[in-house]
């Protein structure tokens, strides 16, 4: 294999491609990058097993061929060249060395053979639709601090993708939960959508999703079956297994009935939190919120340093309630709030409390209280 | 197993960990006793409290073992920290009737290795001016916190007796071993400044067994291990705490220790939670080796206060804890075996897998 390409072009890419590879691997090959060459360009191509992402870029191919070398270290190669540069890769005669070329620097990297390098089949896909690199954005944006890292509850280990009808047609929708809290988030369903299984997309794979999409007005098509998901933009193919498991009824988790609605400045909300939870310690980081008509009291207790509070101008006139959250979670959630107002429903203090925007309804948070 | 014996046994060779056919060809006059757990904490429960009543600043070495500080109790018990202590054993054999060692010196160290002298019965006092010269003939291994490992070091070096070391410059041993260099060189002339503190939280909770004959079957080793959960969960209720941490313990026949743990998202002090932290954990392991112990532990521990908070999803472990706080009401009446889960009720019926 030889093939001449511009540095800028191969960066980008191996920066997509090698973070998909684990640092530490027990199969040697899962730590290689695999490299075809062909016609005008390079294939790139990286797995570990559960996620794949294949990227094309524009090569000038003298000897089309294929090899496999280390990711993290061909990549910290490429990242250190000049920019600018051009790049040769070249495999050496004995086919045992992949010499990488630009100016005056020369490597050689040990290859393991193409052949060796494992295949994520795809299979057939059910379902496919197109939609805004935005639009995906937004789903994963706004759920995916919520989404579970205990191992016990697998199924809780990703997004939950499905489609819903509701009252302004049928919507393409994101949900995750922990447990204490859950996000929700929607967009217009594409008409290719329509009858798709809902499914679980793991937690690194919306992570490298989130990364490949950088442009929001970027077309992306995605296409799933029951047990894949693959996702296309540009030069770009990520292909990626499913949790296998069963999200739970999240709707019944939603609570229909609370009948306190306080609204308060979502800014000011969110630096009174941040300020006075300062004070908590690392792990207990209750704040409790103490309402009563047109105020609230942010209150933080640690007893092993001193204590905090603050008072916000609200919107409430139901009668008086002390609630405690996690700081942490409710700054999670008020950072994915869009408009300048939050809408909080609450029951009592003992019960899920609902967070939405005051004026859009395109997503919605559900917390659990604290004992405080 | 033998788990202890008495001075007598030892003179024909027998050791605690031996293997009882081991011990009784060695002893063959020795009277087996099952060990009863209850009694012991109980007795040493009443021993503390006697105890107490000498100084507050007591702290627990182990089951049976307690540092006192009775620095300043002249005044209060008219007499002297050795006639005191005297009292104290003589009303331990007459009341309790057990006997006990006693050591006195001027810190923790020489006391430890005075008790230590004349074991059983005995009552030594090392002295602040004498302990340079009791020291100087005693092995390096006598000192607190020197293990095989380290002896053995320091007889590659040619130090063998503490004598040894008080020759040796403090900072020449610093530079030879670190910061436990200096540490040799204090305690080799019996300087010691930890305080006698009766505050020594628990780090961990934690409840192991060994097997009669070792077990490889992921099904008998499960029973076991929720009855080791409950008794976690057990401790750590009566004493309002609750923990992150889920470690499972496992020895194998070839007596290599293999512990998994787990970090809960939040803690914890339920029965149901660590078992089955534990047993997923368990599931993993069990693959055929053959086990000859089983233990699991609750770690990172922390008030009860934020315990088992309601979950969002599950709405069944709400009901499950409900359940567990149910059978727990019951037990406290009861007993421990008025109420059992299904899993180690079977189990039990046709026990007999436990060691001795």
């Amino acid at each position: 294999m030889k093939a001449t390409l511009e540095r800028t072009d191969l960066l980008k890419s191996l920066t997509h491609v090698h973070r998909v590879v684990e640092r530490r691997n027990t199969i040697p090959i899962l730590s290689n990058v695999l490299l075809r060459s062909d016609g005008g360009s390079l294939n790139l191509k990286a797995t570990d097993l559960d996620l794949e992402i294949v990227e094309t870029v524009p090569a000038m191919v003298e000897l089309p061929g294929a090899t496999t070398v280390p990711a993290h270290m061909f990549y910290d190669i490429v990242r250190k060249l000049p920019d600018g540069s051009q790049v040769v890769l070249e495999t050496t005669s004995d086919n045992s060395t992949l010499e990488i070329r630009a100016g005056r620097s020369r490597f050689t990297l040990q290859m393991l053979p193409e052949t060796d390098f494992p295949d994520l089949t795809a299979g057939e896909f059910s379902h496919g639709f197109p939609l805004t690199a935005g639009d995906i954005r937004k789903l994963i944006d706004t759920t995916q601090f919520a989404i579970s890292t205990e191992e016990t509850r697998y199924y809780l280990n990703g997004i939950y993708l499905h489609t819903v009808d509701a009252g302004n047609g049928q919507q393409f929708r994101a949900v995750a939960t922990d447990g204490h809290r859950l996000a929700q988030a929607e967009v217009p369903a594409p008409s290719g959508a329509s009858g798709m299984p809902g499914i679980i997309v793991p937690r690194k794979t919306v992570g490298e999703i989130q990364k490949l999409l950088e442009d929001p007005e970027a077309n992306v098509q995605i296409e799933l079956s029951e047990t894949k998901i693959r996702i296309t933009t540009g030069s770009i193919i990520l292909t990626s297994k499913l949790i296998d498991g069963t999200f739970p009824d999240y709707g019944r988790v939603i609570p229909q009935g609370n009948d306190k609605e306080m609204r308060v400045d979502r800014d000011e909300f969110k630096e009174a939190v941040d300020r006075v939870s300062t004070i908590s310690s690392e792990r207990g980081r209750a704040v409790k919120l103490s309402l009563t008509e047109g105020r609230m009291v942010l209150t933080v207790n640690n007893p092993d340093s001193g204590s905090a509070t603050e008072e916000v101008a609200v919107e409430y006139d139901a009668e008086p309630l002390e609630i405690g959250f996690n700081s942490r979670y409710l700054l999670d959630i008020a950072n994915q709030l869009s408009s300048d107002t939050a809408l909080f429903r609450l029951a009592d203090s003992g019960s899920p409390t609902l967070i939405q925007d005051n004026t859009v309804d395109d997503c919605l948070f559900v917390l659990m209280p604290m004992r405080v | 197993m033998v788990s202890t014996c008495c001075y007598i046994a030892r003179i024909y060779g027998v050791r605690s960990a031996m293997p009882m056919f081991k011990a009784l060809e060695a002893c063959p006059d020795a009277v087996v006793l099952r060990p009863d757990m209850e009694k012991y904490g109980k007795v040493g429960r009443a021993i503390r409290e006697r105890m107490l009543a000498l100084t507050p600043l007591v702290e627990p070495l182990s089951i049976d073992e307690a540092f006192l500080d009775l620095t300043g109790t002249e005044r209060l018990h008219k007499a002297t920290p050795a006639e005191t202590l005297a009292k104290f054993i003589r009303d331990l054999e007459s009341d309790v009737g057990i006997t006990a060692s006693v050591g006195l010196a001027p810190n923790k160290f020489l006391a430890k290795l005075a008790s230590d002298l004349e074991k059983p019965r005995g009552f030594s006092v090392i002295g602040a001016g004498e302990a340079r010269s009791v020291l100087a003939g005693m092995p390096v291994g006598r000192i607190w916190g020197v293990g095989k490992v380290f002896q053995t070091k320091l007889d590659r070096d040619g130090i063998r007796t503490i004598g040894q070391l008080q020759t040796i410059d403090k900072a020449d041993l610093a530079r030879r071993y670190g910061s436990i260099g200096l540490r040799l060189a204090s305690l080799s002339v019996g300087e010691d400044n930890r305080v006698v503190s009766p505050e020594r939280g628990a780090k961990s909770v934690s409840s192991e067994t060994t097997f009669r004959t070792d077990i490889s079957s992921f099904e008998t080793l499960r029973p076991i291990l929720r009855d080791l959960s409950e008794k976690v969960s057990a401790r750590l209720k009566k004493s309002g705490l609750s923990g992150r941490g889920v470690t499972l313990k496992l020895k194998t026949a070839e007596f290599r220790t293999v512990t998994r743990a787990r970090h809960l998202a939040d803690p914890t002090q339920l029965a149901d939670r660590i078992y089955s932290a534990g047993v997923s954990l368990l599931e993993k392991e069990a693959d055929g080796r053959r086990f000859r112990l089983i233990g699991i532990g609750v770690s990172d521990l922390e008030t009860a206060e934020q315990a088992d908070p309601q979950d969002l999803v599950d709405q069944s472990a709400e009901r499950r804890k409900h359940a567990e706080l149910a059978i727990d009401r019951l037990r406290d009446k009861f007993g421990k075996s008025a109420v059992e889960l299904g899993l180690t009720h079977v189990a039990k019926r046709g026990d007999g897998s436990r060691r001795s």
